[in-house]
């Protein structure tokens, strides 16, 4: 049972809620500097070209320009990963997509740098671009870069847990469908925007719409040449992120260089076609899944496989591709596991992390698939799954630990709260109920790159006032991890929310937190933050305890006081005083915590994907209305419980919950990047209009269910919120639909031209029909736990039993 | 570039940068009149910010489609970012920075802010101008005239629904006074 909290789980108002009710709230693109210079990037309107000559002179001649920047001055490679650098501040011999920056352009005001940008000329050597996955990894094109695993072929991954084939070989029933998930974007309302302000002794400061201010540090100091030490960064309040402003970006290092060169503050906004091209949205994924089912309705095996059309850079798609094959494992028994992935390279803007990375993709045709397999078998979709739990404290196939698993309570919860057992197959013609489950990481077990190091860091200053200070490098992009940092540090010190400042997101006041990615920062910001808090209440107590002549032990910290248990109000003092005692005995109050993730039972190549220190899980039915005169489909209402373990604010966590299937709902019937192939690859619809997302029509009521069973890893036991309630939606949207109108959709988004197509073929489904060869080869095998494995490749441990004969026989 | 030169792309001619003289307009904003000067270009929203230092508005799309923008003009929304600043003056504009007043923030502003209506806030001034317009003219809306009013207006993080929730609760406290 959760324990019950002065703060944690309740509802007060976050804390930056007014301010950004009231204008106050700083984005980046709400700063200005005197003598501020306004920067524009000139950009390829060519898919795939040699650059020739870069010729920036009339630019420069223009009056108001006061420098220009090509990419011959910040050779230096980047990415987010360091296993795909693959990225130049501005393209230094080759560009890759529409889109792609070549130069820029710094002048006095904005319609001069636009115009300056319109005025370089660049000469380019047309090289064939490739549009299509399946014609990528052909290889018949030159390729987008010089690393890889061959060719387009960004990434290939193969690995095996368990005889798969064996197992399929003896299943009951094997299914095997085809899925497409289509790509699509964050669209965060705010334009990436970052501004530069140099120091008359070298230093520069970027202040940006980012996720990452830790990893832009990094990046921009290698690019810049500089010691990290003279760099800042801030990262402003994010106008919403959703996994968008996670990479370093080409135009954040520019600006930086830009300063630096003129010595005047420089400002970048992008247009939000230009935000279209950053995108680092969604990867399109084409998937094949092979499940062998008994004829009870266990799961003996699963092999499944995944295409992802990678765009023009690296960004996070290495990780993006092992996560496609990640999280199988998580919600239902897969005793035998296969997974082959492939990620190429195509000449369109680069695909990343969106919420929920990698994931959707797989957890959308895995939830069709089951939905498919309980009909075949005549088992009712909801006891399929109950049937089929993993259990708790437990270790999968693919040797990822499971700690609490709250999904039969949110399946249960769900079943009871849309009247499930009484309605499905019951709303008539046209009108539809389907389920579906999903689970996520509470943030990546493991960091961007190697090291030993915490994920996360706070610092806790107490005033003889009796004010405290917050300082954490977590970002706050809407998300409210601002005020879980001040609701776990008063929890534990016994103020209010407003007696705690907080000073986040800027690398030379704050301890670094890796970012607002993966859904971390409650779990990690928090661990560390309680951390932080205890030691300061412990240094508070004992000199409080020493004033009051009581044990340690008895003393209280609530209501801004500290008190004996036993004599709440005869003896105690106020927080303050406690403070100032505090302060006489020890010296200035500050103290720090820090939180590194428990290391993962798997040791295999790839195993750095997927661990986490928890997982969340959600359940979700929606109600949907088809129109089979016009294929449209509309949510009608969803109802979706969450195990988020212990919610540090209710109200909060309720609010990501809803925005989780908003944005599952627009990837389900709506949202699409979409690219014209024959027109050189240009994007579509860069625009808002013509990216369709849902507006108040479309959003239907949400019923939201929060299963709080706390999780021993999480702050308070708190798990993650922000992630894994969008993953259901879209697989339950094409279960309703195939309960409306008894069509199998599988491919996303569910558009009305799909939903035609379907009722008009004969066997009653629209969506891929073919998959390409992956030449995958010979998996890397990895026996199971209960194969009794170690965790390692099995090759790999005989290499290294072969190393280690060897060093013996030596000795 | 010569004769010699391999043909680039046809690139746009510089453009003839005449001496564009600034317009000077007295804008009436949150109730105080100011004297701006500004390029006659220039639209409302980037006026507001850029020349009146007004960052509370925020912009999107640039094209109309969000809402994002939206001030009050004589009480009526406003897009402020496909509106010419010159075609302004004299009139009643109102931002985000003029709904709080010297008793407190706005009704609406107070419950968007208690509710978590405001995510990463990015859309809020839109919404809290597009909202308040709605109350002008109508005491207790329901929820699907709140939908309507409200479907000019994008939010990427909410799903809407904690925002109709505190449109009705703010309805509420302004008919209680």
């Amino acid at each position: 049972m959760a324990r019950s909290y002065r703060i944690i789980g309740k509802s007060p108002p976050k804390v930056d809620g007014l301010a950004k009710c009231t204008g106050a709230t700083k984005f980046a693109d709400d700063l200005a500097f005197p003598r501020m210079l306004f920067c524009k990037l000139h950009r390829a309107d060519v898919p795939h070209a040699r650059i020739v000559r870069v010729d920036t002179s009339e630019a420069e001649a223009m009056p108001g320009v006061v420098a220009v920047l090509t990419g011959a001055e910040l050779p230096t490679p980047f990415g987010i990963l360091p296993v795909s650098e693959d990225e130049h501040a501005l393209c230094l011999d080759r560009v890759r997509f529409v889109g792609d920056p070549v130069a820029a352009v710094a002048a006095v005001d904005e319609d001069t740098a636009f115009e300056a940008m319109r005025l370089v000329r660049v000469e380019y050597e047309p090289l064939p671009p490739v549009f299509d996955p399946a014609e990528a990894i052909a290889n018949r094109t030159p390729p987008l870069h010089d690393y890889g695993d061959d060719g387009n072929v960004h990434k290939r991954v193969s690995m095996e847990f368990g005889d798969v084939a064996g197992a399929l070989k003896k299943a009951d029933l094997v299914l095997e469908d085809i899925f497409f998930f289509q790509g699509n974007t964050h669209l965060p309302m705010e334009q990436h925007a970052a501004v530069a302000l140099p120091e008359a002794d070298g230093r520069v400061t970027i202040w940006s719409s980012t996720q990452t201010p830790h990893y832009l540090h990094k990046a921009a100091a290698k690019v810049l040449g500089m010691p990290p030490s003279r760099l800042r960064v801030i990262a402003c309040p994010n106008g919403g992120g959703f996994g968008g402003k996670s990479d370093p970006f080409n135009h954040e290092i520019v600006v930086a260089k830009l300063a630096l060169k003129t010595n005047r503050p420089v400002k970048i906004t992008l247009t939000r076609e230009e935000v279209f091209y950053c995108h680092r949205g969604r990867h399109p994924v084409l998937m094949r899944s092979r499940m062998g089912l008994g004829k009870d309705g266990t799961i003996a095996g699963l092999h499944f496989e995944s295409l992802l059309d990678g765009g023009a850079y690296g960004s996070y798609g290495v990780a993006s591709t092992y996560y496609t094959g990640a999280l199988q494992t998580v919600t239902y028994k897969v005793p035998v596991y296969r997974f082959d992935g492939v990620r190429c390279f195509t000449n369109k803007p680069p695909c990343g992390p969106k919420r929920g990375h990698g994931t959707p993709q797989p957890r959308f045709a895995l939830e069709v698939q089951i939905d498919k397999a309980a009909e075949k078998l005549g088992i009712d979709p909801a006891d399929f799954r109950l049937r089929n739990l993993q259990p708790p404290k437990s270790v999968t196939a693919n040797w990822l630990q499971i700690n609490t698993i709250g999904l039969r309570k949110c399946i249960e919860a769900v079943v009871e709260a849309s009247g499930w057992r009484e309605r499905r197959g019951k709303l008539g013609r046209g009108r539809g109920l389907g389920l579906a489950c999903s689970s996520y990481i509470t943030g990546a077990g493991l960091p961007i790159y190697w090291n030993k190091m915490p994920h996360s860091g706070v610092m806790v200053k107490l005033d003889r006032g009796g004010g405290v200070t917050a300082y954490c490098g977590a970002t706050e992009i809407g998300q409210g991890s601002d005020t879980v940092l001040a609701s776990c540090v008063a929890e534990i010190l016994g103020v209010e929310l407003l007696d705690v400042r907080i000073c986040v997101a800027d690398t030379d006041l704050t301890p670094v937190d890796l970012g607002s990615y993966s859904s971390r920062v409650t779990l990690m910001m928090g661990n560390a933050a309680i951390q932080a808090a205890e030691r300061a209440r412990d240094l508070v107590a004992r000199a409080a305890a020493e004033k009051l002549e009581i044990p340690v032990t008895r003393l209280v910290f609530a209501d801004n006081r500290v008190f004996d248990a036993e004599d709440p109000e005869g003896k105690g003092m106020s927080f303050a005083q406690a403070v100032v005692c505090a302060e006489a005995k020890h010296g200035t109050i500050a103290t720090a915590g820090s939180y590194t993730p428990p290391q993962s039972p798997g040791r295999y190549r790839g195993a750095g994907v997927g661990p986490t220190p928890t997982y969340s899980y959600s359940a979700c039915v929606t109600e949907i209305a088809a129109d089979e005169e016009t294929g449209g489909v509309a949510a009608r209402k969803i109802w979706i419980a969450h195990d988020i373990g212990q919610a540090i604010n209710r109200n909060l966590a309720i609010g990501q919950v809803e925005g989780g299937v908003y944005m599952g709902l627009g990837e389900a019937l709506m949202e699409e990047m979409a690219y014209r192939p024959r027109r050189a690859g240009v994007h579509k619809i860069p625009s808002m209009l013509e990216y369709k997302s849902p507006t108040t029509m479309e959003m239907p009521e949400v019923e939201t269910i929060l299963i709080e069973e706390p999780d021993d890893r999480g702050p308070f036991g708190a798990k993650e919120v922000g992630q894994g309630p969008l993953l259901p939606v879209m697989p339950a949207v094409a279960n309703a639909l195939f309960d409306a109108l008894g069509v199998r959709v599988d491919q996303i988004p569910i558009t009305p031209e799909l939903v035609l197509e379907a009722l008009g073929r004969e066997d009653r489904r629209a969506g891929p029909r073919a998959y390409p060869d992956l030449r995958a080869g010979k998996p890397v095998r990895i026996l199971t736990p209960e194969e009794g494995g170690d965790g390692y490749e099995v090759e790999q441990e005989r290499k290294e039993k072969q190393k280690r004969r060897e060093q013996r026989a030596k000795a | 570039m010569t004769d010699k030169d391999p043909p680039t792309k046809a690139a746009p001619k510089a453009p003839r940068r005449e001496a564009v003289r600034k317009a000077t307009l007295a804008l009436r904003v949150n109730g105080e009149t100011q004297e701006v000067s500004f390029l006659p270009h220039k639209t409302l929203l980037e006026v507001l910010r850029e020349d009146m230092g007004l960052t509370g508005t925020k912009h999107g799309c640039e094209l109309g489609e969000c809402g994002t923008c939206t001030v009050l003009v004589d009480g009526e929304p406003v897009l402020s970012c496909l509106a010419l600043a010159l075609e302004f003056a004299g009139r009643e504009i109102t931002t985000v920075e003029g709904l709080s007043g010297p008793r407190g923030p706005h009704p609406l502003q107070r419950r968007f802010a208690e509710l978590n209506a405001a995510q990463c806030g990015y859309c809020t001034p839109g919404f809290l101008l597009a909202a308040k317009s709605l109350l002008d003219r109508e005491a207790a809306p329901d929820r699907d005239t709140i939908r309507k009013e409200l479907s000019g207006n994008l939010c990427r993080c909410t799903g809407y629904l904690k925002i109709y929730e505190a449109v009705e609760l703010a309805a509420e406290d302004l008919r209680r006074g």
